[in-house]
């Protein structure tokens, strides 16, 4: 259990490691990683005291790739280990990736409750609206007209998910949206999210080459937000619902109310705690 | 009594009482419970009620004797009943014969037929009438007395096990309860009936636990600090006790979203090195099994105490049935090895747990502990429960230059790093992977790692513990779980009629233990397997293990009506 001397400056790349991804040329998960990385060496995390936790898909399988504590999990449960990890070592700094699909979809139900518990986490979704790794199927952020997937033809027919807003309604106290294509806003942004002491979700427009060749076009409809951030979850929601979902910055900061687990450590004997059964004859 | 006294086995007293819900039934079955153990014996009480949250009828069921009491009897030597409402819901469960006798109030109605036509013996008393002329009266508490004074139980000793059962209620509540004791011991019944039982001459220490209070507590002792909890009869009464009392001991208990995160969120805890259970019952096992799969695959050691209720879906989750173990066994996708470790009794509920989370610690393993409704929610006089010899401590990673998390050894078992530790940093996956810990869908890497996450677990050395062997006889009956109870004292009536037989209780289900099982059954004439579920399971599982004679028979009774003895020992008597 040794850190480095609090004097090492620690850099992006001592946070890399030596796997290489599996990701297609061009994927937007490349500039993810590397922000992340920058984030850690910029707050000077010690790599140990860091874990990365996911669930499956192409961007799960980004703990692989760093040099900290990782956890590749199950398809959808990456918040649930996350939120045993933080409660049961609150001094590690918890981080969890995923995509559209594993958060938004089979991991719904998480999603929501972990907005809610307000752990400090920092969650980071990478959005393609598309899942890759079984070969281009609809997501819930998928347009309901893309009709390019076997699955579904006709197009999903269906409103796409709206992250933000969702993660508002559910009690998140940091919501903002990022850009793999403006590495630097998006480092900004996972600073910011990994220091906020309470849930910090932050949506990252991230494309896929492969399976929707037209997100290449981000670059150019992607924009900072007009306002500046709010504290306000009425005003929040009222940008959210506005907005062409493709406006990157902080959008909702809340003063911080969280709620952690941590109980003044009481250390009764487990000898103490069997004289409740102890009958008296 | 004579009928207790033809049985050369132990005397023991059976009582039930029952009522609409509200009556109180559970208040003075639990009173009688603490009374009873303070008179020095033993006793088991069962619980039988509705799923109605109030309202519905409910019945408990006492079995009192000098030594350790593990399965209801054939029948009921006294019934109180504080009403009838309902009484065709529980009549099955409530047997009684033409001895059995009846105490009930004349003014709730007549005696049901059913119980009219059996037995002669009946005191009737007007249990609420006598109530009301107390201030705060209540006829369960009268109820109580008078039941107190047939069975020869002390009025200080009643007094003093309702001061410590109501004691959060008050003192006004506690004088009424008193007062109506007093008035019901004081009702002197027409039948002299007596206490069979004397209390032993020297009382050893005596503990007044359930099943899953049990369960919690060998959780506990087993070193667990990180509990994830979603509520499921009838297993929230594991985490309703972890709750307050890990606390107390540092540790922390979630309440998760459903049971997929919980399974989950003991998996991060555990990566984290907190040692880790959680508690369900069937459909929330189901719900857990891809995330025991990745605990198995990633080698995170997690706990399951799974306390098993009538099924498939929904099923009768308030009554118990021994039918999630196929689901234990087989509910792994892929190819799994993982512990199966079912509790032999209440007491036993806390040594089979903390078992289970010393080994899972040692073994880098997934361990599913099976308990039942019969076990986790009725309650006991126990001797203190006794603990395995296994330390069961993981081991860790030190300081090591190119640390290998999922290393090939000897034991199998790879050193764990804990996050923290900087020489030993890597990721966990439940894609398959090499020694390194970086997926691979190599050939060779799949079967090392196959071969390892097999050999931890069947190269090790589990000891004495993995089965009880009672009696001896060339008939041999075979069990497992809160069947094992009922099938001892089967095995007893067997042997005192003059068939020598003996029981194996098996502990650990899996891994199994071929070698020690033949030992044990090797000179067995007639065996039959016993256990509690339509299918045979257990029966169906040791023919895959290849284990029985093909003269074996099965006895696979489902819930939700108790297993009896008598239904084991009238099998052997017609021959199997």
């Amino acid at each position: 259990m040794h850190g480095p001397p609090p004097e090492q400056l620690l850099k992006a790349k001592d946070y890399k490691s030596d796997v290489k991804p599996i990701w297609c040329a061009g994927c937007g998960h490349f500039a993810v990683l590397s922000a992340i990385t920058k984030a850690l060496a910029h707050l000077s995390l010690p790599p140990e005291q860091v874990a990365l936790v996911s669930g499956i898909g192409c961007s799960s399988r980004l703990p692989a790739y760093t040099h900290v504590y990782g956890f590749h999990g199950i398809h959808g449960r990456a918040l649930p280990i996350a939120t045993g990890l933080k409660v049961a070592r609150p001094d590690l700094t918890v981080l969890v990736t995923g995509g559209d699909g594993d958060g938004f979809s089979i991991g719904g139900n998480h999603f929501m409750h972990a907005c809610r518990r307000n752990l400090d986490l920092t969650y980071i979704v990478m959005d393609n609206e598309v899942y890759g790794m079984t070969k281009g199927q609809a997501s819930p952020t998928t347009d309901p007209g893309w009709e390019q997937s076997r699955l579904t033809p006709h197009g999903t027919g269906l409103p796409s998910f709206n992250p933000a807003a969702i993660a508002l309604a559910a009690g998140a106290g940091f919501i903002a949206r990022g850009f793999s294509g403006d590495p630097t806003s998006l480092t900004d942004l996972l600073i910011q999210g990994i220091q906020y002491p309470g849930f910090s979700f932050i949506h990252v427009l991230s494309p896929c080459v492969t399976y929707h060749p037209e997100q290449k076009a981000w670059k150019k409809t992607v924009h900072e937000q007009s306002q500046s951030t709010t504290a306000d979850p009425v005003v929040a929601a009222q940008r959210i619902q506005q907005s062409d979902r493709m406006a990157t910055g902080l959008i909702f900061k809340a003063i911080s109310q969280v709620q952690q687990q941590q109980h003044p450590s009481k250390n009764i004997s487990l000898e103490q705690i069997s004289r409740q059964f102890v009958t008296h004859t | 009594m004579d009928r207790k006294t033809d049985m050369t086995e132990a005397a023991t007293l059976s009582i039930a009482i029952v009522g609409s819900g509200g009556s109180g039934a559970v208040t003075t079955g639990k009173i009688l419970l603490e009374g009873i153990a303070r008179h020095g014996l033993y006793a088991l009480m069962s619980r039988s009620s509705g799923p109605q949250i109030r309202g519905g009828e409910s019945a408990v069921m006492l079995r009192i004797g000098q030594s350790s009491v593990d399965a209801l009897d054939d029948d009921f030597d006294i019934l109180l009943a504080l009403d009838w409402l309902n009484v065709e819901r529980f009549s099955d469960e409530i047997p009684v014969t033409e001895e059995s006798l009846i105490l009930h109030d004349p003014d709730k109605g007549d005696l049901p037929a059913v119980y009219a036509q059996m037995t002669h013996r009946h005191v009737a008393r007007p249990l609420e009438q006598l109530a009301k002329s107390i201030e705060n009266g209540r006829a369960n508490m009268v109820g109580l007395g008078l039941l107190a004074n047939l069975i020869g139980l002390p009025l200080a000793v009643v007094n003093a096990a309702a001061h410590d059962i109501l004691k959060h209620k008050g003192e006004v509540v506690l004088q009424a309860t008193l007062s109506c004791i007093e008035t019901g011991y004081a009702q002197t019944p027409d039948e002299t009936l007596v206490l069979p039982l004397s209390a032993p001459e020297a009382i050893t220490e005596r503990w007044n636990i359930s099943g899953n209070e049990a369960s919690g507590f060998g959780a506990l002792q087993g070193g667990v600090r990180f509990v994830a909890a979603y509520p499921i009869t009838p297993a929230s009464e594991i985490l309703e006790w972890l709750a307050p009392n890990l606390e107390q001991t540092g540790g922390s208990l979630l309440q998760a979203e459903d049971e997929l995160a919980s399974i989950n969120m003991i998996i991060g805890a555990s990566f984290g090195g907190v040692p880790s259970l959680t508690a369900t019952s069937g459909p929330g096992l189901s719900l857990m099994m891809e995330g025991l799969g990745l605990a198995v695959a990633s080698e995170t050691p997690v706990v399951v105490a799974n306390v098993m209720r009538g099924g498939p879906s929904t099923g009768i989750p308030t009554k118990s049935e021994q039918s999630d173990l196929n689901l234990a066994l087989y509910g792994f996708h892929g190819d799994a090895p993982h512990i199966v470790l079912s509790a032999l009794s209440i007491r036993d509920c806390a040594f089979t747990t903390q078992w289970a989370v010393k080994l899972t610690e040692t073994l880098q393993a997934v361990a599913i502990v099976l308990t039942d409704q019969s076990l986790g929610q009725a309650r006991a006089v126990i001797a203190p429960p006794r603990q395995p010899a296994l330390e069961g401590k993981r081991k860790l990673a030190g300081d090591t230059d190119h640390y290998q998390r999922y290393a090939l050894s000897d034991d199998a078992v790879s050193p764990m790093a804990i996050p923290g530790n900087a020489h030993c940093i890597y990721t966990a996956d439940g894609l398959e992977h090499n020694e390194q810990g970086t997926p691979s869908a190599m050939a060779t890497d799949h079967q090392q790692q196959l071969d390892k996450r097999r050999q931890k677990l069947t190269q090790f050395e589990y000891g004495d513990d993995w089965a009880e062997v009672t009696g001896d006889g060339e008939i041999c009956l075979i069990t497992w779980g809160s069947a094992t109870g009922a099938t001892r004292e089967a095995a007893q009536r067997l042997s005192q009629a003059g068939l020598p037989t003996k029981t194996l209780a098996v502990r650990l289900l899996a891994p199994f233990s071929t070698e020690r099982f033949k030992q044990v059954t090797a000179h067995a004439k007639q065996i039959l397997v016993v256990e509690q579920n339509h299918g045979g399971q257990f029966f169906e599982y040791l023919n895959a293990q290849r284990v029985l004679p093909g003269h074996a028979h099965s006895l696979a009774q489902p819930g939700p009506l108790p297993l009896r003895p008598n239904v084991i020992y009238n099998r052997v008597m017609q021959g199997l």
